[in-house]
């Protein structure tokens, strides 16, 4: 056990220092609050200058632009990142879960046509995975794809898309096969979001806005060359993706968590309750420290969690533990804030009360998605029952 | 970086646990905790012959010399196994107590023995205001003797001397010392037990400063911490163990999400416990500048995952939870003893908002 960085990380690290130091927009403050739609062409400028300076794929192996970075490298990846408070990358599914399942399943044509795109953000990724009859049990999905000469023929509906609305390409998860179990006749396939047929629609969320789309596809025919992965092991392609959902989720979030607690224990000074700052409040002080603590383990049972990957090749039990951990958190702060807010707590942008101008209130809202997005807290908790604790199946 | 074991830490982890499984085993357990002191003479011979009394010393004391970490690992074995007697007392608190206040003298008199196995010890803190801020402690030495009353003092009956924390410094008083009583006080975990000691102008030797103290404190509270995650991993255990093979309605009741949902829950609070008292250790083992808070997250997160893990192990036991022949109770109670020992989860985290809220305030100011 060593938490000191190696040599090596000390000098990933510094590099990488250097050269966001010199080349992190100043600016991106003016722009955060824009709707996405307006700030996408300066995310995907961010993008292309981290791709010119080798940054934005670290994780994915030399050969493909990327850096072959250790997990812990990643994770200092994003911990610098968090630290200069860098603008997300435009291409953020195509980085982190489409190219790197591409990579690995993709045929060499594949490779050279999407992967270069991918980094440069010249073309953005979604993912259609889930349907509305198809959440927690994904591989009951129905959007079929039927096999026409040198085409597949697709029919049916995507829910919960994220960059639906400008994304180039999706990596759609259909079923080609019905009369086997459903596991084994689904499929991948790369589609092009210009094809006629594909249909984009907003879906508006409990926030008021639209992160993510419905997309509907109607006789959509797509070359038998975009098939990613065998015919009917798209559950195999598709889990792989999710598997890289869970592994890169969390390395971001611990300097964000902590610039909240932060930030809210700052707050927490100028908010009074009965009378004095709520800083100086014995249940607020509790809560706060409780908030603190457990955003320090969440550390440290993510480096736990690497350390255990980097060992022995496999992600260990410590990782299915990571997104219930964050997702139930995240929603404690932003509950332990509305505390501290009191009535100020629900206001929204434009009030000029509003708390950091209803950041607050806009996350109080959001966080509620978070134990349900990217695997349901009650389908990770299956997940350690059956996998980690060899529970018998309970579906 | 790499918060895994190392081969060596994780030898003598596994080491560790074959020799609690083959020297103390649950009956062995059992039968101790009906005796008076749960001591047993010829396991603490073997544990000194292994090299654990003298874990964490310095090698000029007798000692092994090794860090925080792996006298982490063996607590955590040691807590899996509900280890009962006066090992906790003698060697990460009253030895490490000693290790941080006493003059090179004092070490060889008090720390050597302990060392060598040829000496139990323990630490008296606590008095009747039941606090654990030094500024609460009353009793205070008058030419070199001790008057007053000290409470909870665990395995204070077989210790050959006592360590007293007094408000003028920390004090060795032998256990024939005229002048001292120590009467029992019935604890709920029958594992460790606990004392009452009452002195009237008993001779005591200062061996140290009140100044030094919290650094042997910091490495007692990760080494209970450390305890409390090993007795969590074994509820754990025997509670999966259950829920495979107890059947209901036709079927393992374990297949049931409402049953695994608590299992997950166990799991993520044992892991996280396991995380932050790993950390403790490392973190105090490499003085990080966080090591003090990193200690009061792990106490104040454990103390109450190992309540948590205890309520839920019992109840998906249903029935057989409830028995006195199922073990889980044994932890249980263990995990209620050290979730007030060096303060709960309530004193921890007032102490990190003094170290986070507080602190950061004051830093606020100054700039």
């Amino acid at each position: 056990m060593d938490l000191n960085l190696t040599p090596e990380e000390t000098k990933f690290r510094d590099e990488l220092r250097t050269w966001l130091e010199a080349n992190v927009p100043k600016d991106w403050g003016e722009w955060r609050e824009k709707p996405l739609e307006e700030s996408f062409p300066y995310l995907r400028a961010w993008q292309r200058k981290l791709y010119e300076g080798g940054w934005a794929a670290v994780s994915w192996p030399k050969e493909y632009g990327g850096r072959g970075a250790t997990l812990m490298e990643q994770s200092l990846f994003w911990e610098e990142m968090a630290r200069v408070e860098a603008p997300p990358m435009a291409n953020s599914l195509g980085l982190g879960l489409i190219g790197p399942t591409i990579i690995a399943y993709g045929t060499d044509e594949q490779k050279k046509r999407f992967i270069p795109k991918i980094l440069s953000a010249e073309e953005i990724w979604c993912q259609g995975f889930s349907e509305p009859n198809a959440g927690s049990d994904l591989a009951a999905l129905q959007t079929e794809a039927r096999l026409d000469g040198d085409h597949y023929i697709v029919n049916g509906q995507k829910v919960w898309t994220s960059y639906g609305w400008i994304g180039n390409w999706c990596e759609l998860v259909v079923r080609t096969d019905s009369n086997v179990p459903k596991h084994k006749g689904l499929s991948v396939l790369l589609i092009d979001m210009k094809s006629p047929g594909v249909e984009v629609r907003p879906l508006k969320q409990m926030t008021g806005e639209s992160e993510f789309n419905e997309i509907f596809f109607r006789d959509v025919r797509v070359p038998v060359a975009n098939l990613l992965g065998k015919v009917n092991d798209g559950w195999n392609v598709a889990v792989s993706t999710l598997m890289y959902e869970r592994g890169s989720y969390g390395a971001r979030l611990h300097l964000i968590f902590k610039r909240a607690i932060t930030r809210l224990i700052e707050l927490s000074r100028k908010f009074q309750k009965d009378g004095h700052p709520a800083a100086q409040d014995p249940i607020t002080r509790q809560k706060l420290a409780q908030c603190y603590a457990e955003i320090e383990i969440m550390r440290w049972n993510q480096l736990r969690a690497f350390s255990r990957v980097t060992a022995t090749g496999v992600p260990g039990p410590e990782g299915s533990i990571q997104k219930i951990f964050w997702s139930e958190l995240n929603q404690r702060l932003q509950q332990i804030a509305q505390e501290v807010f009191g009535p100020y707590g629900q206001l929204l942008a434009g009030d000029k009360d509003a708390v950091d101008n209803g950041i607050w209130s806009y996350g109080y809202l959001r966080t509620r998605g978070n134990t349900i997005e990217a695997g349901t807290s009650e389908v990770q908790r299956n997940i350690i029952g059956h996998f980690v604790l060899g529970l018998p199946r309970s579906y | 970086m790499q918060f895994g074991l190392s081969e060596s830490q994780q030898m003598l982890k596994d080491n560790a646990r074959k020799f609690f499984a083959g020297e103390c085993p649950m009956e062995e357990v059992r039968r101790l905790m009906e005796t008076a002191t749960a001591y047993d003479e010829p396991l603490w011979k073997k544990m000194a012959e292994q090299g654990y009394t003298g874990i964490i010393f310095p090698e000029e004391y007798g000692g092994v010399g090794l860090g925080k970490v792996e006298l982490a690992l063996l607590m955590e074995e040691a807590g899996r196994a509900l280890l009962p007697g006066p090992f906790f007392s003698t060697v990460p608190f009253a030895g490490a107590v000693i290790d941080a206040v006493a003059s090179p003298e004092s070490k060889k008199k008090y720390l050597a023995p302990i060392c060598a196995g040829d000496a139990r010890s323990t630490v008296a803190f606590l008095e009747a205001n039941a606090s654990w801020n030094f500024v609460d402690i009353h009793v205070s030495a008058v030419n070199a003797t001790l008057t007053g009353e000290k409470l909870f003092v665990p395995d204070a009956a077989v210790a050959d001397f006592i360590v007293v924390i007094a408000r003028n410094g920390i004090f060795a008083v032998a256990s024939n010392a005229s002048g001292m009583q120590i009467t029992p006080m019935l604890g709920m975990d029958l594992t460790r037990k606990l004392y009452r000691i009452e002195f009237q102008n008993t001779p005591a030797e200062k061996i140290g400063d009140v100044a030094a103290l919290a650094a042997g404190f910091d490495i007692a509270t990760t080494a209970l911490v450390c305890e409390l995650v090993g007795g969590m991993q074994r509820t754990l255990d025997i509670t999966v163990d259950y829920a495979k093979m107890r059947k209901q309605f036709g079927k393992p009741i374990g297949m049931f999400q409402a049953v695994q949902h608590q299992c997950a829950d166990m799991y993520l609070e044992t892991e996280s416990s396991r995380s932050a008292a790993y950390y403790a250790a490392w973190a105090l083992e490499e003085n990080a500048p966080d090591a003090s808070v990193a200690v009061s997250i792990a106490k104040m997160y454990a103390s109450d995952a190992a309540r948590n893990v205890g309520n839920r192990g019992i109840q998906v036991h249903g029935g057989m939870g409830f028995t006195w022949e199922n073990d889980v109770h044994l932890y249980y109670r263990r995990a209620k003893s050290s979730e007030t020992a060096f303060g709960d989860s309530t004193f921890h985290r007032e102490r990190i908002a003094r170290l986070v809220i507080d602190a950061d305030e004051r830093l606020a100011k100054s700039a």
